[in-house]
């Protein structure tokens, strides 16, 4: 599914003007605990998250991941979006809460990128 | 795939047409920042062919038909007086009239631009006067050039293939490092200083060793173990460290060695901080998405051997290894 698509279902609004929303994202991925999303994601997904902090930036870029949106209108922290324009991860804010984000990209087609980990 | 697509002359002038949506100011925004970095002077056209008031439009005809140009510029005692375009010849050839000459028909009325401005300044200026090429002036209005549209969708077209060579070169030659340099043991070794608690530049070290990694031709997919393993040792470094420590990469053909060393506090049982779920991290590192006791069993998880060494008081050390499959790093096996 393309990134454009997903900021449409989503009511996003994208953070990052420069990013190129032609890109195409295979899955999705939900979590605010950095450790899971490192341990148990698969690369080429979206990852929708509450977290803001820099650290959500450099998450994404370890676990390859192409794009993220923040849940419930959140802004991000200036440093995570200077940080997200260096290193060209796109940065989308979504007025949806965590379970509605999910169950419309999952509903729309977008598969989950979790991956089965014993914790 | 290349992150920069490219446009066609339509798609850069089609803009000033119609009201900019978001979408169009998400698509142009590279091409956008080079027409305003790049200059009139770098992309026109500098082997000029002009003609004078006087010659004859058939003489002018035959220079547009040799040189397969629409139009010249006209000087008279070196100064810029007119411009001659097929289409003013057009005119004079429904009147049977080429035997006229060029200070009959050429059009006086002399739309420039400068060398020093931006190609943007000539992208407005062609919208505004209609017009399909434009003679380039100097500082001290000297005729230097002639622009066309053409040559602006060239030189926009050149940069952005440029950008992309530019990633291309660093990663050829970084990928072909272990076949250049000969030795009995080459081993590239990176080294980071980490600082304890600077949350804000966290990750930053970790960043450097992945892209280092991918452009010295790692696979995609050892790159990013390496990158998640070596991203959670640096964030172990920042937690709990007393005084930071040292990230190192050890880079070899058929092996990558990551390793972090620290001078304390150190860790009472080691066989307790590889349960999962065990941590002693602060509430604010948790409020980060960090400190859930998993940063050593998800290390564990993607590297293919993993060391720990820890004395109370003295500090920690851990060694992560990956091996690397002969097809990386150019297909050359140690030695």
């Amino acid at each position: 599914m393309k990134l454009i698509e997903i900021i449409k279902l989503v009511d996003g609004i994208t953070l990052t003007p420069d990013a190129n929303l032609n890109i195409n994202i295979h899955g999705g991925y939900g979590a605010d605990l950095m450790s899971d999303v490192l341990a148990a994601s698969q690369p080429n997904a979206i990852l929708l998250t509450g977290l803001t902090n820099p650290q959500v930036v450099r998450t994404a870029q370890m676990a390859d991941f192409r794009a993220i949106i923040f849940v419930r209108g959140k802004q991000p922290q200036p440093e995570t979006l200077e940080l997200a324009k260096e290193e060209n991860v796109p940065l989308i804010t979504s007025p949806l809460g965590m379970f509605e984000l999910c169950g419309r990209l999952h509903k729309a087609g977008l598969p989950s990128f979790e991956t089965n980990v014993p914790s | 795939m290349s992150p920069h697509r490219a446009r066609t002359e339509q798609e850069l002038n089609g803009r000033h047409g119609r009201p900019i949506t978001d979408r169009d100011a998400h698509e142009i925004n590279r091409v956008e920042e080079l027409s305003y970095d790049l200059k009139i002077h770098e992309v026109m056209s500098k082997k000029l062919h002009t003609a004078s008031p006087e010659m004859s439009l058939s003489d002018v005809l035959e220079v547009l038909r040799i040189n397969r140009i629409s139009g010249v510029p006209v000087t008279e005692d070196s100064q810029l007086v007119g411009v001659i375009s097929i289409e003013d010849i057009v005119r004079a050839m429904q009147r049977n009239d080429l035997t006229e000459t060029v200070g009959q028909y050429m059009t006086r009325d002399l739309v420039t631009v400068a060398s020093y401005d931006s190609i943007v300044k000539a992208m407005q200026t062609f919208t505004e006067s209609q017009v399909g090429r434009l003679p380039v002036i100097n500082e001290e209005k000297k005729l230097v050039g002639m622009i066309t549209k053409g040559d602006i969708t060239r030189g926009i077209l050149f940069a952005l293939q440029k950008d992309y060579k530019d990633e291309e070169v660093r990663r050829y030659r970084a990928s072909h490092l272990f076949e250049d340099i000969i030795s009995d043991r080459t081993t590239l070794v990176l080294r980071y200083n980490i600082k304890a608690h600077d949350f804000t530049h966290g990750g930053n070290a970790s960043s450097n060793i992945k892209r280092a990694l991918l452009r010295l031709g790692a696979d995609p997919q050892i790159a990013r173990r390496c990158g998640i393993a070596v991203y959670e040792a640096e964030t172990n470094l920042i937690i709990h460290t007393t005084r930071g420590g040292i990230l190192k990469l050890e880079v070899e053909p058929h092996r990558i060695t990551m390793s972090t060393t620290d001078d304390g506090p150190g860790i009472q049982d080691i066989d307790q901080v590889l349960q999962p779920g065990y941590s002693t991290a602060t509430d604010q590192v948790r409020e980060m998405g960090f400190g859930a006791g998993m940063g050593l069993v998800n290390i564990k998880r993607c590297v293919d051997s993993m060391e720990l060494e820890s004395t109370v008081g003295k500090g920690t050390k851990l060694i992560m290894r990956i091996h690397v499959p002969a097809e990386n790093f150019n297909g050359r096996k140690d030695g």
